[in-house]
């Protein structure tokens, strides 16, 4: 096990698969995989790719994928779906759209769960970043789970987020709203083979214009019809263009200096968490604690008190 | 540790059957398991980098042509040959009862046929995961 890490940077694929579970189990061994590989880290561009449902998400990531691949360069793929917060488990399908990406040795594919979190990645998503960094991929694409207005977790961890949308979503003030149509660096209307695209790219359009933030770069909405592998050139050229507009304002360290931040933030809640409701810690005290706010005899932030109280004293 | 079983229920071959594959998916999901689903029409080469790569415990095959004997053990000797000795595999779809016995010879622990409960399955796998 000791050597995972040096496998890893040899680009391994079992070793990287398995340093992968060790993160996503939260397993101490993960951890000092983790610590050795950082040192490589940070030459792997990462994209983030969110959208609603069924809008095309996978297919645009195997195009994209088909394309850097014919530019030689080496790509890694998460792919997160939700987990049942009744059963826990998850149907992991992203791969159905990327089937044979599955034999290619330049291309790295993992499919996750969502495990609990709500933003619209995984708690690991962080180690798998940097698992997949190490391993000597030239790019990273990150793919959320099928997301609504609000889950907006992929900026934390993207270079370049892309928003993909799909023709025929609603009106404009829609576009509008607060949360999802906040994040992108490039909007993309997918399926623009269907009707109402020309609507869709118009309220984008006049979203961006209306917008009073007195940025120095304009959003770029772009169309594609990601089966047909159209527009899938001109997106490369935009995330292109987005990496050096980064790089020219200086924005690129600072968006990844906060992806550490939110790395680190992740860690610590993991680890906190994880010591508080482990039953040895505090020995059934958390369980009847929950009981007497259940019966009224404390409140939820007595408990919650003196439950931080033991830790922070 | 938060360890969740992970498995891959994949088809190999020319068969478009799939709706057991699909039933069994959902019935491990509704089991608390992670599962990758990868569709129709793969290869035992697809198969066994999907398994690498995704790190499962289990690989699920279905296949109703009747090309299983080549197919299943087409994926059993690349697992082999790749050292991977810790990965349950299972098959379903429509299998003869005289080749239950060769199937798990040739390392399918387990075959399950039309009628088989889902929790049956769900009950093999826990029971004969090998981490």
């Amino acid at each position: 096990m000791n050597d995972i890490a040096a496998k890893v940077l040899e680009g391994d694929q079992r070793s990287i698969a398995r340093l992968i579970t060790l993160a996503e189990n939260g397993s101490p061994l993960a951890a000092s995989g983790m610590k050795k590989i950082h040192p490589y880290t940070g030459n792997a561009y990462v994209i983030g790719i969110t959208g609603v449902m069924g809008s095309g998400k996978s297919t645009l990531i195997y195009e994209l994928t088909k394309e850097y691949r014919r530019k030689g360069l080496k790509v890694g793929i998460i792919a997160i779906d939700p987990t049942s917060p009744f059963s826990g488990g998850a149907l992991l399908g992203d791969r159905i759209r990327m089937m044979d990406l599955a034999t290619d040795d330049g291309v790295f594919i993992r499919s996750m769960g969502t495990r609990g979190m709500l933003g619209g990645l995984t708690s690991a998503v962080y180690d798998v970043v940097e698992i997949l960094d190490a391993s000597g991929k030239d790019l990273v694409l990150v793919e959320t789970v099928g997301v609504g207005q609000a889950e907006v977790d992929v900026i934390k961890i993207a270079d370049t987020t892309l928003v993909v949308l799909v023709p025929g979503l609603g009106d404009s003030i829609q576009t509008i709203k607060a949360g999802i149509m906040e994040i992108a660096d490039i909007y993309i209307v997918n399926k623009a083979d269907r009707f109402g695209v020309e609507q869709a790219v118009a309220e984008l359009e006049s979203l961006i214009d209306i917008a009073c933030t007195g940025k120095d770069r304009k959003t770029p909405v772009l169309t594609t019809v990601a089966k047909e592998n159209k527009g899938i050139v001109e997106l490369i050229n935009e995330i292109e263009n987005h990496k050096k507009h980064l790089k020219k304002t200086k924005m690129f360290d600072a968006k990844r200096r906060k992806r550490y931040e939110a790395e680190l933030v992740e860690i610590i809640r993991k680890r906190l968490m994880n010591f508080i409701f482990d039953e040895s810690t505090f020995k059934g005290k958390v369980e009847s604690l929950i009981d007497q706010i259940s019966k009224k005899e404390v409140d939820p932030y007595t408990a919650a008190e003196e439950i931080l109280g033991k830790i922070l004293k | 540790m938060d360890q969740k079983i992970r498995v891959l229920i994949a088809k190999p071959g020319l068969d478009g059957h799939d709706r057991g594959a699909k039933i069994v998916a959902r019935a491990l999901r509704d089991a608390g398991m992670e599962v990758v689903y990868t569709g129709l029409h793969q290869t035992a080469e697809m198969i066994v980098e999907t398994a690498i790569q995704e790190d499962v415990n289990v690989i699920g095959l279905s296949l109703l042509s009747g090309a299983h004997m080549t197919l299943f053990k087409d994926v059993t000797k690349l697992l082999n040959a790749k050292g991977l000795n810790d990965v349950l595999i299972i098959g379903g779809g429509i299998i003869p009862e005289e080749d239950v016995s060769k199937l798990k010879k040739a390392g399918v622990s387990g075959v399950f046929g039309p009628g088989t409960h889902c929790e049956d399955i769900v009950r093999f796998i826990r029971k004969n995961v090998k981490k």
